[in-house]
């Protein structure tokens, strides 16, 4: 019982994070009908960001703040900009197309400035560990679990309860009827880029202590997101929460208890089950078909 | 069959083709090596661009139906079979799973179809990887060996290169024949717009089937000469990133046009290697190291700006001029 | 009209390019510098740079300056076998690489097709047992490795079950077939046999099988960002049974990853910087001053390498390839006469290498050697 507590814990604070990444799948795709292959550079990218302000002598929490910025303004506003915007028209397979030009060449252009070697990062959370009626729960797990819970709350809470949250969601559901209600629906949509741009930091800040910083880090995560968010369902946060659960606890469960070998495969067959029997995800609505 | 081509044009595709014979006379080893994996690689891209260029279905698991030819191939001839038996069944294994894969086009539409065709690849590779039994595993297919042709040993770098260049000639022109048939200008339709299509009668789930039956034919047939070429095979050639790197290939060539997967995988494999052979000052070097980087770049901007190609771009910049 | 023009500019560059000089000795590094093998090949590769660098500086190889050109494999052994053809072509004197057993495996056949010297830092016993003439180690091959932690095991642990880790690549999954091999020799059990993937996160799962194993060693067979992170989980869900590893799991760079966590991990490593020898410890200095790091094992192989081809060279008196290949069978080299080859080393007939090697513990974020282990020749 201990033991399967354990692999339900450590699968929690590796799917928390799996989930942050979706939420950024989600919000792309319900205000501008856009899937982002690049969601895991989207990650890797702000790690490097922190480790260049390390290097350059700032404290880590700096160094993460000037990489928030860095995020929004790169891989929010100027990504919308220069990649979305002109093929957002276009449909979805351009943009998948175009967001897996913008991952090769993130990723290469890190390796050739920082080598292809895993880079060590500073731990965020402390050390210890406590034995919870035999089960080894770890700071960094606990940590891990209560920055991304509280972060995905806050992001509930700010898009149901909030003027401007309802507003993005009004741009999402129906964009015409929120222009006539005088919302700005360019704005919004400028808004959900930026999220997802910091959703993304604070994964890179939660993953790269025990990921290490790599400039293909953002394969394993970006795979992982998507997933995460088609079996979820990708026009659901609550979606995206679950279906990063769900992965990140299965993979261990599934190595434990089936198959180290096809411990992959395990989440993988649910994905395409998913997509054969529920497209929508297993939280998602059925979306009409778009002509 | 003229293929709508006149006669000066046929003139210019021969006068290509013997021009690609006498190439590798000037090469070495490498050369002529690089030369047969372009080859063997247009001839995947033509199964890709009718997927996808033509028949509009992104597959994001090419280099699965790549890698289960080659491993169908390498395995047969292992077992006792000529290499000439093995290939057609091996392209007959493709066409199966390319079936399978295309599958759930009669259940979901478009972007979750190539979310299928990647889940796809990732299990293919799992299950390359896994069973030692069967593919080797890790240690994949060792020493595999190049056929004979009508008593011809293909053994050597040249004659094997002849077959591989044989065999993309055949490619294209079974291409270009398909192209100019009815079912060609079907897949174009469905690409367009698939409502249209429908209602002018075109059944588009048997056109989607075909499309995903069609490309996987093209790369099992690739993967067939793929291992005889390499003489070794193990999974990281089949992994899910080359799939991708295809794609992307085909994109940058011109998607949807005859002659996209000659540039397109031109610029994926050969262009690298021509840059490293220049000369070895430090812009070269530079050039190698940011060789990746510009591709992608290059990717992003012919989809945003140039959704031709290279070839639309070559297109365009002749008509202003 | 392009594409013959293309292909004329492509047939004057592939073709010009082997016309240099003949005055250098032609080198050419085949190496990991991108996908899992990146540390492995960086460290090698440097290696290979840094005694370069030594030897054109007194003088080079019978008075001939040493070229070296670098490609990289990305890990991938067609890839390599490719580059190897390239070098091949462009008459390498010698080839250095690759450092993956999966991809040398290939490659070799190239060099040898073109009787090539050709030194590998891959560790897989089917190496050397292909009956190729032209392929030499500067490393134990696992076959050699295995025998040496398993003996420690049963000897010096005293041991009656292992739990084994591996991860599922070539590497991971021949040290994996031949530990087994080694481990039922000595009769000691193999308690649990944990498949881990390339990249693997989360090892939870792969900790926890270990412990219900409940054996009395975990052997645990990675690269080097999963050793890091296996040892942060073990630490974390406390494992307390001794760790053991061969090579890999005791380098600088796990030990940098890891942190705290990988104090008290221990086994067998072949070649160490951290080695109680004078000339390793100063070769570990002069390294971390040209590149500011600290060199593992492959590092002192890629710079073995280069040493072992100026000896060998020396002794054939010419540089004639197929001469250093044979000089390289059944001999033996003192650090006497070769300063650069760090320890004694003897060359068998199959290309495997036997010298000295370490049991080492990591201890306060450090390897420490706790015994030397002689030649098997020795014994």
């Amino acid at each position: 019982m201990a033991d399967l507590v354990q692999l339900l814990v450590s699968g929690c604070a590796t799917g928390a994070v799996y989930a942050l990444a979706a939420m950024g799948f989600v919000l792309l795709w319900q205000t501008s009908g856009t899937i982002n292959f690049a969601q895991g550079e989207f990650v890797m990218l702000p790690a490097f960001a922190m480790l260049a302000g390390l290097a350059l002598g700032l404290p880590l929490p700096l160094a993460f703040l000037a990489s928030l910025v860095v995020a929004a303004l790169v891989l929010g506003a100027a990504f919308k900009r220069v990649v979305v915007d002109p093929l957002v028209r276009a449909g979805v397979l351009p943009l998948v197309v175009a967001t897996l030009g913008l991952s090769l060449a993130a990723k290469h252009a890190v390796r050739v400035g920082f080598s292809a070697e895993a880079q060590p990062f500073p731990q965020i959370f402390p050390e210890g560990v406590w034995n919870v009626l035999g089960v080894r729960v770890s700071a960094a797990d606990v940590g891990t679990l209560l920055v991304a819970g509280a972060l995905l709350a806050a992001l509930h809470l700010f898009i149901t309860r909030t003027l401007f949250g309802r507003s993005m969601q009004a741009c999402a559901q129906n964009p015409d009827a929120a222009r006539v209600l005088g919302i700005d629906v360019a704005g919004m949509i400028l808004a959900t880029f930026v999220i997802n741009a910091l959703l993304a930091a604070c994964a890179a800040l939660l993953v790269t202590p025990v990921w290490f910083a790599r400039f293909d880090m953002g394969e394993a995560i970006g795979l992982k997101a998507f997933f995460a968010a088609i079996i979820g369902g990708f026009n659901q946060m609550r979606g995206a929460l679950l279906g990063g659960i769900l992965l990140g606890v299965l993979e261990n469960l599934a190595a434990a208890y089936l198959s180290a070998q096809y411990k992959d495969g395990v989440a993988l067959a649910l994905f395409v089950l998913v997509i054969l029997f529920r497209p929508e995800g297993l939280l998602g609505r059925a979306e009409e078909r778009k002509v | 069959m003229s293929l709508g081509l006149t006669r000066a044009q046929w003139l210019a595709v021969l006068a290509v083709l013997v021009a690609l014979a006498l190439l590798p006379l000037g090469l070495k080893r490498f050369g002529i090596y690089m030369l047969s994996l372009w080859c063997v690689f247009v001839v995947a891209g033509h199964g890709l661009n009718l997927t996808m260029g033509y028949a509009g279905q992104i597959s994001l698991g090419h280099a699965a139906f790549f890698g289960i030819g080659a491993y169908a191939s390498a395995l047969l001839v292992q077992a006792g079979w000529s290499f000439w038996l093995a290939l057609p069944a091996a392209g007959a294994i493709c066409v199966a799973a390319g079936l399978v894969v295309g599958f759930p086009a009669l259940r979901v539409q478009h972007h979750y179809l190539a979310f299928a065709t990647l889940g796809f690849n990732v299990l293919a590779w799992l299950f390359f990887r896994n069973e030692e039994w069967l593919t080797g595993g890790n240690f994949g297919v060792r020493n595999i060996t190049r056929p004979a042709l009508f008593g011809r040993s293909l053994d050597g770098d040249l004659a094997f290169f002849y077959a591989c260049l044989a065999l993309m000639a055949a490619a294209s022109y079974a291409t270009a024949w398909l192209l100019a048939t009815p079912w060609g200008r079907a897949f174009a339709a469905l690409r367009d717009n698939p409502i249209r299509a429908e209602s002018l009668g075109i059944d588009i789930r048997a056109y989607t089937l075909a499309a995903f039956a069609l490309g996987a034919l093209y790369a099992g047939v690739a993967g067939a000469f793929f291992a005889p070429l390499v003489g070794y095979i193990d999974p990281s050639p089949f992994h899910l990133t080359h799939s991708l790197a295809f794609m992307m290939a085909i994109i940058v060539g011109g998607a949807g046009r005859f002659f996209g997967p000659f540039l397109g995988i031109a610029v994926l494999i050969l262009l690298p290697e021509w840059l490293r052979g220049i000369s070895g000052g430090a812009l070269t070097r530079i050039a190698q190291e940011w060789y990746l980087v510009g591709f992608g770049v290059l990717v992003m901007a012919m989809v945003v700006w140039c959704p031709g190609g290279l070839l639309g771009l070559a297109g365009r910049l002749r008509r202003r001029a | 009209m392009r594409t013959r023009a293309y292909a004329a500019s492509l047939v004057l560059a592939l073709a010009a390019a082997p016309a240099a000089a003949q005055q250098t000795v032609k080198l050419f590094s085949i190496v990991e510098l991108s996908g899992p093998g990146t540390t492995a090949g960086t460290n090698f590769k440097n290696g290979v740079e840094l005694a370069v660098k030594e030897v054109n500086a007194a003088g080079g190889i019978l008075g001939r300056r040493i070229a070296t050109e670098t490609y990289d494999t990305q890990t991938n052994p067609q890839t390599a076998k490719a580059l190897a053809q390239k070098a091949v072509d462009s008459e390498a004197f010698a080839v250095m690489g690759p450092v993956f057993s999966g991809s040398i495996m290939v490659s070799m056949a190239e060099t040898r097709r073109a009787g090539v010297p050709n030194f590998t830092g891959g560790e897989a016993a089917g190496i050397t047992l292909q009956g190729n003439p032209y392929v030499f180690r500067t490393s134990f091959s696992q076959a050699t490795g295995m025998p040496k932690l398993a003996n420690y095991l049963a000897s010096g642990l005293k041991v009656k079950s292992v739990a084994i880790v591996w991860v599922n690549n070539d590497f991971g999954k021949g040290g994996r077939d031949q530990m087994t091999k080694e481990l039922a020799a000595r009769n000691i059990k193999v308690a649990a046999d944990v498949s881990t993937d390339q990249g693997q996160v989360d090892f939870a799962a792969a900790v926890l099988r270990a412990k219900q194993a409940n054996a009395d060693a975990l052997f645990v067979y990675l690269n080097e960002d999963e050793s890091a992170r296996i040892l942060r989980e073990l630490r974390k869900q406390g494992y307390d049974r001794p760790i053991v590893g061969e090579t890999t799991i005791m380098g600088q760079k796990v030990i940098d990853l890891a942190g705290e966590a990988a104090n008290g991990v221990r086994g067998h490593v072949g070649l160490t910087i951290d080695a109680p020898n004078p000339a390793i410890r100063a070769f570990g200095a002069k390294f971390e001053k040209e590149y500011n790091y600290k060199s593992d094992h492959n590092g002192i192989k890629g710079y073995f390498a280069v040493f072992a081809l100026k000896a060998a060279t020396e002794k054939a008196g010419k540089l004639d390839r197929k001469a250093v290949a044979q000089a390289l069978k059944n001999a033996c080299y003192k650090t006497a006469e070769h300063p650069g080859l760090l320890m004694d080393v003897c060359f068998d007939d199959k290309g495997d290498i036997d010298r000295e090697s370490f049991l080492v513990e990591v201890k306060g974020g450090k390897q420490v050697v706790v015994e030397t282990l002689p030649p098997l020749s020795k014994r």
